[in-house]
Formats: structure tokens, sequence, C-alpha cells
């Protein structure tokens, strides 16, 4: 019922240096409402958020429930528009030295928290400071190690005191990051919600009540009004926020509800505007009825099949390919899960910015020509139906995950494949797949910023949620070498020679393209339909008459 | 009436669940038959020796939910992405984890006992105090509620079809009383949330709004019927065999007007059964239905209990299971107690 | 000739057995009069509780060889009918589920979860409830005092939870689901048949029987163990449309069978989160279940009433 499986997104990184002059504020962080749109008087929207944060802490957050609040409370240095470009935030400018190794950010004169006290470059410190503390034991402070920030990594292991990390307020307004390694998108990253400022004062005087709705100071373009656990979230416009005069929404309410048939019928009861997920039993029937509330947009992200090579005979590449050949991924996309999603035969989602993942040999065959193939492999392999292979296929529970494996395994029969279902809740789940307690698992993998390597790092020999155990030298060495080339068109090279090397070894099955898709009231007014991460910030919306 | 024991006599036999018990009727709170209060066990002394039996009852408990915890794969730690060791060992270091079991045992103990359960692994921003201090109000609300609704339609219902034995009005009862008892309530409640809330717009599919009484219209009555339906039979049964014991029949002879047996002499006995069943039924209704909570999205005890073992909020399910252990306990004690005040044989002694 | 021979040999045995048959029930018949069979007499006289036990009956066929009239099996997909309403002409009775399996041939299959579960379930609460209750009764005094203390202890366990934790975090397996159950239910078996046994001991035809100098084999088999088993038979069959109530709950909690088995808890859960959009996925597993559950009840209290010492 909940989204299982949602790496929280970070703030959209190209590798794309970013230019090393000062860049001027241009655009705004506002809802645009089009010419001649009336307005309703009372603008309050209610949005479901799929399950209850587990903090509103902006160091201490985990997961999409809370991230997507934090991004309504408070602000970074830079934040993202509608469609997911950079645009300055709290900094209305800043400089990059010529080593790309220290930023220079020049905080805004009506920056304000929601007390009124300016926003200092000290909050930032301060965040900074605590985001790697532990003392606090961030589940984050690896996002602050990725940009090598100084002395980052030594401060998380213990070996330093957080006073040491790289960043220093040079005066109220002036905040300077200082990095190990010249990092070009770094400034993309400053959108996510680890290296949003804290209000020392606040944080210092209540300690962890500080995010309760009597004690909470925030800095965006709301505030804190009501908190129910398991219930409610209130959030009221914040009159201090320095573009205040361009918020449109007044009051916006966020409902942890965990089932979606429940956030269904309160959708259609008229409490709420907009859902969080659309169940599958219904989007047909939805489809027909109200279509134009249906929003879909591309998803950073894979959903895919991971054989475990650590296991016999998943150590054989035919096994594996067969395995894979034999997925009907167009009859999942289209008769199971109907919403838009993409069949996917590389691992890098076409949503990706700047390279378009190559057409793998087996995409380009006809399903029938796949499943004789696939026939034909495991037969050499030495498996048919009178030999038959057994395995057992692992999911977390969800609907939508069950239905899924079910028709796979259904694949799998004429070939004579003997599948044993086993689902385990989200926890369990995890630890068999870290453990590699698995033979073959459903996995999703959500891109953690824009750019192909944030998928196609998973599969080298180090990853961390490589579960499957998957090392190839020849992969490995490209990985490593995209990030050296300097040449957009070299690098888009050696991604597609990877996706090839992929669909080679199979050492995974991709099997569809994330799509978030939602419903959305018809007096909403601002959804962005090109936000591939998924940021949807109601300072953006509006409601219409 | 069957429930009457000679002093230190065991229960006995079939004798021991009255027709009308509770036993029969399956709800997921197995109901507590318990052995007779013996009248010569004072009140006073009774009250101790179930304290007595609390303690350790609790202390059992504790020491049972702490290791199954333990003993469970997956952490409050484990994510969608591996976090690195040396994060992982801070985590742990903030919440005493690192430390050897027994130990880990100790400070949850030594906190307890000052009324502390320690702060939540997965909502950050709370403590296990606060956050039920926050749903215990909500489940004793649409409990209390819908308990007082219970009892009421229950016991008028099934002495209403006792009385009219095997009329019309008895047949109505039992039918739509029997389907409150078969038919699971994740059917029940989305049904009612379909009818009345998204058809007729009459009422609101969801939440809690402080406690507004049309929000709790919907989950109150997902909830009694539930319950409603087993004290209606239970009553029924037991009012039945009430009637047709000796001290009625003598009282019938008597010449005493209907109104006056039912009232005067049948209904307490009667009630016995349905007390018996209440007690359990009572910690089943506060301490919230997971399945109504889900549903209509209400911040109570029972959703906090099931998310809290998904997520391996270890503090979050403990001092729910104490919480809940000991509400178990304190109404399984009010129930004996009342029992003995209610039983006019014990009252009268021998 | 082979044929013929076996034929013969099978009539032997078949002759044979009707004998022993005959021989027993004749025995059964002396030993039985007093207790079973005037249950019996008092149980036909209830025509709910036959009523019931015919159409419990019904069901149990048609879960057992249902599926065998279907062209479907429970776990095949129908891609070009997903969803699909019933009809006779695809050949699917009661309609598809959201994937495009049969649901009439899942129904049933789910059936046979259910009444497996319920069954099971029952028979574990009832042989540890009847371990326990008779061990305490008849060896009394202290070792009775003792656990009688302990189960009182185990009466004030939030057990719902603890089954939940359990399944939660070891995964589920259908026997875990048993055995969970099984032992969450067991507490009130136990102090019954505790009651009876006691009770039994000091009765006066069980004085009578050691006067007139019965060994105490014959006082078990023949006084005790038919009295327990009223009890036992009433309880049990009481117990198994809670057992099956109890798997529907866990199902909805997403901790019930593993796919691609069902039950009819699953089924209803399933068919509960669509019944806007297709109905029968609702309908045809509840009306199923609800009408078993109907059964199970008024078979109990047809049992009961019919077993029950206190009126003879």
């Amino acid at each position: 019922m909940k989204k299982p499986f949602k790496a929280l997104p970070i703030a959209s990184m190209s590798l794309l240096a970013i230019a090393t002059s000062a860049i001027i504020s241009t655009t705004a962080s506002a809802a645009i409402v089009p010419e001649g749109t009336k307005l309703a008087s009372v603008q309050e929207l209610v949005r479901g958020n799929g399950a209850e944060p587990a903090s509103l802490d902006p160091q201490k957050v985990e997961g999409t429930p809370g991230s997507t609040v934090t991004k309504d409370l408070f602000e970074g240095l830079i934040t993202q528009d509608a469609d997911g470009n950079v645009i300055p935030g709290q900094a209305e400018s800043w400089t990059v030295s010529d080593d790309n190794k220290v930023f220079t950010f020049k905080i805004r004169d009506n920056a304000k928290w929601s007390n009124g006290e300016p926003v200092k470059a000290s909050d930032f410190v301060f965040a900074f400071r605590r985001a790697v503390d532990p003392a606090l034991a961030s589940r984050y402070a690896w996002y602050m190690e990725i940009p090598t920030i100084i002395n980052a990594t030594d401060i998380v292991n213990g070996k330093m005191k957080p006073e040491t990390l790289g960043v220093k307020a040079l005066d109220d307004k002036t905040f300077q990051v200082t990095l190990e390694k010249p990092v070009p998108y770094f400034v993309k990253m400053l959108a996510h919600q680890t290296m949003f400022p804290v209000p020392e004062a606040v944080v210092k005087k209540f300690g962890d009540d500080w995010t309760r709705p009597e004690n909470i100071v925030t800095n965006g373009a709301f505030t804190l009004k009501d908190w129910v656990v398991n219930e409610k979230l209130v959030l009221e416009r914040n009159a201090n926020y320095w573009n205040d005069k361009e918020t449109v929404i007044d009051k916006v309410t966020y409902l942890p509800i965990t089932s979606q048939t429940a956030e269904l019928s309160r959708y259609k009861a008229g409490e709420l505007d907009m859902t969080n997920e659309i169940p599958l039993e219904h989007y047909k029937s939805l489809k027909k009825q109200i279509p134009e509330q249906i929003k879909t947009t591309p998803q950073l992200g894979t959903y895919y099949y991971a054989f475990n090579l650590q296991e016999k005979p998943f150590d054989d590449v035919r096994i594996r390919q067969a395995l894979s050949y034999a997925i009907n991924r167009s009859a999942i996309t289209d008769y199971i899960l109907k919403q838009g999603q993409i069949p996917a035969y590389t691992f890098t989602p076409q949503a990706v910015a700047g390279f378009t993942p190559p057409a793998t040999e087996y995409s380009k065959l006809s399903q029938k020509e796949r499943d004789q193939k696939a026939r034909d492999l495991m037969k050499a392999a030495g498996f048919d139906k009178s030999n038959p292979l057994k395995l057992n296929l692992l999911y977390n529970t969800s609907e939508s995950h069950k239905k899924v494996a079910i028709a796979i395994s259904q694949m799998w029969k004429p070939l004579g494949v003997q599948v044993t279902l086993e689902n385990q809740e989200w926890k369990t789940f995890l630890d068999s797949r870290d453990e590699g307690k698995f033979q073959v698992a459903r996995a999703g993998w959500i891109g953690d910023y824009n750019e192909p390597s944030t998928m196609l790092d998973l599969n080298t020999t180090t990853h961390g949620n490589n579960d499957g155990k998957y090392s190839s030298k020849r992969y490995d060495q490209l990985m490593a070498k995209s990030r050296v080339v300097t040449s957009d068109e070299e690098r888009a090279k050696l991604y597609a020679e990877a996706e090839e090397i992929l669909a080679e070894d199979m050492p995974i099955a991709p099997v569809y393209q994330y799509v978030t898709s939602r419903l959305v009231k018809n007096h909403v007014g601002g959804y962005p339909l090109n936000n591939v991460e998924d940021n949807v910030f109601t300072r953006d919306l509006y409601i219409k008459q | 009436m069957a429930v009457c024991l000679p002093p230190q006599g065991p229960v006995t036999g079939l004798e021991a669940i009255p027709l009308s018990s509770p036993l029969h009727w399956f709800k997921l709170q197995v109901c507590i038959n318990r052995e007779g209060i013996h009248q010569t066990v004072p009140m006073f002394a009774f009250t101790i020796k179930r304290l007595a039996v609390a303690i350790p009852t609790l202390f059992i408990l504790i020491l049972l939910s702490f290791f199954l915890m333990q003993m469970a794969p997956g952490s409050p730690f484990t994510g969608d992405f591996n976090l690195p060791p040396e994060i992982l060992a801070n985590l742990q270091a903030k919440y005493h984890l690192d430390k050897p079991l027994w130990q880990q045992f100790m400070y949850y103990l030594g906190d307890l006992m000052q009324g502390d359960l320690g702060p939540s692994f997965k909502y950050k921003d709370y403590t296990v105090n606060e956050l039920v201090a926050q749903s215990l109000p909500v489940s004793l609300t649409i409990g209390s509620v819908a308990f007082i609704f219970t009892v009421i339609t229950g016991v008028t219902l099934g002495t209403l079809a006792a009385l009219k034995q095997n009329s019309w009005v008895d047949y109505t009862v039992m039918t739509f009383s029997m389907i409150g008892i078969v038919l699971p309530s994740f059917v029940i409640a989305p049904l009612m949330v379909l009818i009345f809330a998204v058809t007729l717009q009459w009422l609101p599919a969801g939440g809690w709004n402080d406690g507004n009484w049309a929000n709790m219209i919907l989950p109150v009555s997902a909830m009694a019927i539930l319950y409603m339906a087993s004290v209606a039979r239970i009553m029924r049964s037991s009012m039945i065999e009430t009637l047709n014991s000796n001290f009625i029949r003598t009282a019938k002879a008597k010449g005493l007007p209907q109104r006056v047996i039912i009232l005067r002499h049948a209904l307490k006995p009667a009630l016995l059964p349905v007390i018996s069943y209440l007690g359990p039924a009572f910690v089943g209704i506060i301490t919230g239905s997971v399945v109504i909570e889900t549903v209509f999205g209400l911040p109570g005890m029972g959703q906090h209990f099931v998310n809290g073992a998904l997520n391996r909020d270890y503090s979050l399910v403990l001092g729910l299971t104490i919480i809940i252990g000991a509400l178990t306990i304190l109404f399984t004690a009010i129930v004996d107690i009342l029992y003995g005040l209610i039983d006019p044989k014990i009252r009268v002694g021998k | 000739m082979a044929g013929s021979i076996a034929i013969k040999s099978n009539t032997m045995v078949k002759k044979d057995s009707i004998d022993a048959v005959e021989k027993f029930s004749s025995e059964l018949e002396i030993q039985g009069r007093s207790l079973w069979d005037d249950a019996r007499r008092r149980f036909l006289h209830n025509k709910a509780a036959v009523a019931s036990l015919a159409i419990l009956f019904a069901v149990l066929l048609m879960v057992l060889f249902g599926p065998m009239l279907s062209q479907y099996t429970f776990d095949e997909i129908d891609w070009a009918n997903m969803a699909a309403a019933p009809s006779f002409e695809t050949g699917h009775f009661f309609g598809t589920d959201s994937l495009g399996r049969d649901l009439f041939v899942r129904t049933l299959e789910g059936g046979r979860i259910s009444f497996l579960v319920g069954a099971m379930g029952a028979l574990v609460a009832v042989i540890i409830g009847t371990v326990y209750g008779s061990m305490a009764g008849f060896l009394g005094g202290r070792v009775d005092n003792l656990m009688m203390r302990a189960l009182e202890i185990l009466q004030s366990f939030p057990f719902m939870f603890l089954v939940i934790l359990l399944i939660t975090f070891f995964g589920r397996s259908i026997l875990l689901i048993f055995v969970a159950i099984g032992a969450v239910s067991w507490l009130d078996m136990a102090r019954i048949v505790r009651g009876q046994t006691l009770s039994l001991k000091s009765k006066e035809f069980v004085e009578a029987a050691i006067i007139s100098g019965a060994n105490s084999r014959q006082i078990i088999f023949r006084h005790l163990i038919p009295n327990l088993l009223g009890i036992v038979v009433v309880y049990a069959s009481l117990l198994v449309p809670g057992m099956i109530l109890f798997e529907s709950f866990l199902s909805f909690l997403g901790l019930g069978v593993q796919e691609p088995m069902t039950s009819w808890g699953a089924l209803v859960n399933e068919g509960a989160m669509s019944m806007e959009v297709a109905i029968w996925q609702l309908a045809f597993p509840t009306a199923f279940l609800v009408v078993t559950l109907f059964c199970f009840n008024f078979i109990g209290d047809g049992l009961r009433d019919a077993l029950d010492p206190k009126d003879r």
C-alpha cells in the first residue's frame, strides 16, 4: 500500500559544469497563474501524502512523505521551478572560485524566518554541521560526503569535530562552502532538505521538540500549524517568506493515508484535492469516468528483477538471459499496470536528462522471438519441462508487486520454470536482499539526481545496493572512465556501452520504467507535469474557481 | 444459572460455559471465562491477589516482547539504500543498540520505572509517551462511545429477541447479528464509506478532526456492529435461560407483572455472561481496531501498533504492548469485581 | 483371471471389515446408548443444525471437487479477460480477478485453505487445551494451582498483537499461521477441560464405578473420555469459524497465505478493495465465507444443545 521503493529524490544534478561567474536571479519560485484565471476565494488545499513522515527536521527526514512536507516548510540556498530546473532560493546569487572548489553564496536581504528574524549565514553553518554530526546521527550524513565538503567524511566517522566542516559564515548574509574536489553538480544538490537551513536559536532552545507546531520556525513558503500523528499535518502560509506575495495557497493539509483505496474514497468524497497514488484496480474505471483528473508524470526510476549471481544456477548467463527474455514487458505495462509505464530493456530510463538509452538487441525482437530464444537458452543450460528449474521469487508485500510477480511467474512457466513466490514485509525483505538470501528478487531504483550514472553505478562491483553481486571488470572500468571524460558526447557513448554490457550479462532484468500518477481535482492549477523527480511544491499551485 | 460455584469448587464442565457464554462467539478477543469467584474470598484480598499476579504478568510480557523484537530480522535502520557502516554505528550508539542485549533490557526497565517509554525509533520528533498521549484519547473516545452504544442496543435487542422468542422480531435480530458476526469489518467499514460518504455524501469518509461528531458516526457504528451482534446473541440466550430458571417461574407463579420480572429479577443474572464478554471486548474496543483505524484514517493506537511492528519501531511497539497488557489485566479484574457485585448467588451466600 | 482374483480378495477384505465394523458398532451401541444416541437424536431434531450440516457438506464437496468443473487453474492468467464480470461464455462462472485469474476456481481453492486453517487451528487449540487442562485436573493440588496461575498470566497477554509480531517478523507459512492462531485459542479450552475433569472425578457415577470395582482404565475410557469429548467437540465446532475469521483478519493486514495460493479471507480483502468497480470479486468469496460461518454456528449451537449434560 505504501510506495515501497523510493529513495529520496535528490535535487536534480547534472555533470554539466556550472559557470564560474556569478548567477543572478532571474526567475522566482512562485505559482504562475495564467492570465484570465479566476482564483477561488478560499485557497485551501488537501494533499494525500502516503504515510506519516518520520520527521520534519530537515536533517532527520527520511522517506518521501517527510521530504515533500519539508520542501514546503523550508527552503535551501537554491530551489527548483516546477519543471525541476535550478532557481535561486534563499541565496540571491553565488560565485564559484576558479578551481571549482569554493562556493560563496549571497543570502537575500529579505530572507526571513517565520518569526520575523532574518535568515543568517550562521543558520546554514549550523544546519550543515548538524547533518554530519554523529550525535544527531542523520541517515543522510552520506549526502554531505558526496560533494566532498572538507572533512565531512572524517566528522561522520567521529575522527574530527563538526566545527571543522568546510563551511563558513563570512558575515550575516554570506555563506561559503569549500570542497575537497571540484564537484560541478554541487549547486544542484543544495535543493535537497539535508542542506536546508534550520533556525539555530530555536533548535537550541527546544531541542528535539523544536519541530512541534507551537515551537517551529520555518523559512519556506509555509509554516506548521497543526500536527496529529497518523491523521494530518496542517501548514499555513508564511507571511515572512521572501516571495510570499506570489504564493497563492493559504493553507495546505497533508493526510498520511496509507491505504490507497481509503485515499481514493476520500478523494471521491471531496475530502482530498490530490491523491498520492492511484490503486491499480480502479485505474481503468477512473480513466473512463474522470480522465482529466489523472495526472501522469514520467519518473526517473526503473523497476527490475535482480538475479543472485552467488547462487547456482543464476551464475549461468544463459539462465539469466532466458528468464529476462521470457518476461513479456508490454503485457505487464499494458494489461497490469496500465498507467503509462514504459517497458524497460535498459537500466536507465528514458526520462533521464541528456542521454537516450540505446535500443538493446533483445528489445528489437518480437516477444515470440524472445520466447523462442529463451526456450533455446534454457535447454542449452540443461533445463526443460522434464528437468524444471525451481526458483524462489522474493518481493515485498504490496498489491502491485504481487501482481507483477504473479504475472512473471506465469510467463516463466512455459520455460519449465517452477516459481515459488515469497513475499516479506519491507524490513525483512530488505534484510534478505542485503544479505543475499534470495534467488530472484524484485527491486526498484529511483535516481538520486538527474543523470545516467545515478542508475548505472548500481551495477558496479562495490556499490552498496548491488545485491546480486554482479562484478564485471569491463563495466567498472567504463563507469570509472565516465567520470573523467569532459565531453558530454563521449560520456553518453560510454553509458551506451555500459547498457550493452548489461544486456549481454543480464545481471538484472529491467521490467518497466516508473511513472508517478495521481488524481488531481480540476480546480487545482499549476500541477507540474514534467518534474521527473516528483517535486510538487505547494507554492507553485493554486485553486481555480 | 450455571456460573455460581461452591466454595473453592472448580468450574465444572459445560456448566462452565453458560449457553450464552462469549466463548461461543468468536470475536478476535477470545473471551476469558474465569474460575468463579468464591464468596469466601473477600473482595479486598481478591484485589491484592490480582495485583500480585499482574506484576509478574507484565514483566513476562515485557521480556517476551523485548526479545521477540530483537530476534526479528531487519532493524529500525534498514532502509531503501544501505547505510555506510559509520552512519549505522552512530545511529545504533544513539539508541544504545550497540550495547549487549541484557544491558539494553536493563536500560529499558530503568526508564520504564520512571514512566518513560523511550524515544520512538521511527517518529524521530516524538517520544513514545507523546505518541501514546496523542493516540490513547482518540482510541478511548471512539471506544467508549462505541462501547456504550454496543451495550445499550445489544442488551435491548437481545432481551427483545428473548421475549419474543421464535417470532419475526427474534429472527430479524438474530439474522442481523449473525451477519454482524460473520462479515469481516474490512468489508463492513468500506461498504459504509461507499454508501454514506462517497455516494450519499452525508458523512465524512475519514479523519478525526479533534473528535468532531460527524467524523465519529461511521467508525463508531462500524465498530459497534461487530460487538453489538455478539452482545445481542449472548443476551438473548442468557435471558432465555434465566427466564426458564426456577426463581423466575416462582415469580411468575406469584403473578408479578412481566415488566417487574424482567427488570427486577431477570436482567441482572442475565447480564452476567454479557459482562464477562465485555471485559476483554472493552480492551479490544478501546485499544482500537486496526481495521477501523486504517479504513477511516484515525490517529489511534491500533495503527501505531501495526506500523510500529512493520517499521521495527521497538520502543513504540513495546510501549503499546505494555499499555494494552496493563489495560487487559485491569479490565479482567474489573469484570471479576462486577461479577461479584451482580451475581445474586454470590451476594446471598450460602 | 488376475482381475477376478483381485475382486475376490477385495470382497474378502470387505467382508472382514464389514464384520469388524458391525462388531464394533454393536459394542459402541451398548456403550453409547447412554450418551451419543441421545445426543444424535437431539441433534437431528434441530432443523437449523441439520440443514446447516447439509449445506456445509455441499460447500465442502464443491470446494474439494468444484475446481475440476472449470477449464482454468487457480493461478493461470487469462490476459484477454482481466477483471471480467461473470460469464458462461468465457467459462469464468464467477468472473476474474484484476489479474485475469478465474475466481470460481480461486474461490474454491481459497475455501480449501480456509477450511484447513480452521480445522488445523482448532485442532492445535484442542490438543494443547485438552492436554493442559486434563493434566491440571488429574494432577490437582499444587501442580493444578501453578498451572492455573500460568494460564491466568497468559490470559492477560494481548495475543493478537503477539501473533502479528510473530508473522511480520518471521515471514508467513501456512504452518506458522495455524500454530499461531491455535496457540492463541487454547486457553479457554484448557480451563474448561480442567473444570470438567475435576468435576467428573467427584461425580457419583464415577464413585459408583469405583465401588463396583472398575479399574482406572475403564473409568477413564468409559466415563471420563466420553464426557470430555462432548465439550471438546462443541468447543471445536465453535472454534473453527473463529479461526477462519482470524485468518481473514491476517489477510487484511497482508499477513495471510502466500500467493498464488489464496484463502477466503484474502479474496474478500482483495474484493473489498475494488467493490465499486468489480462487485463480483467481493460477492462470491464473501457469500461462501458467510454461508460457511453461518453453518458452523448453527451446527455448534445444535451440538451444544445435544451434548449439554445439564439437560440429561
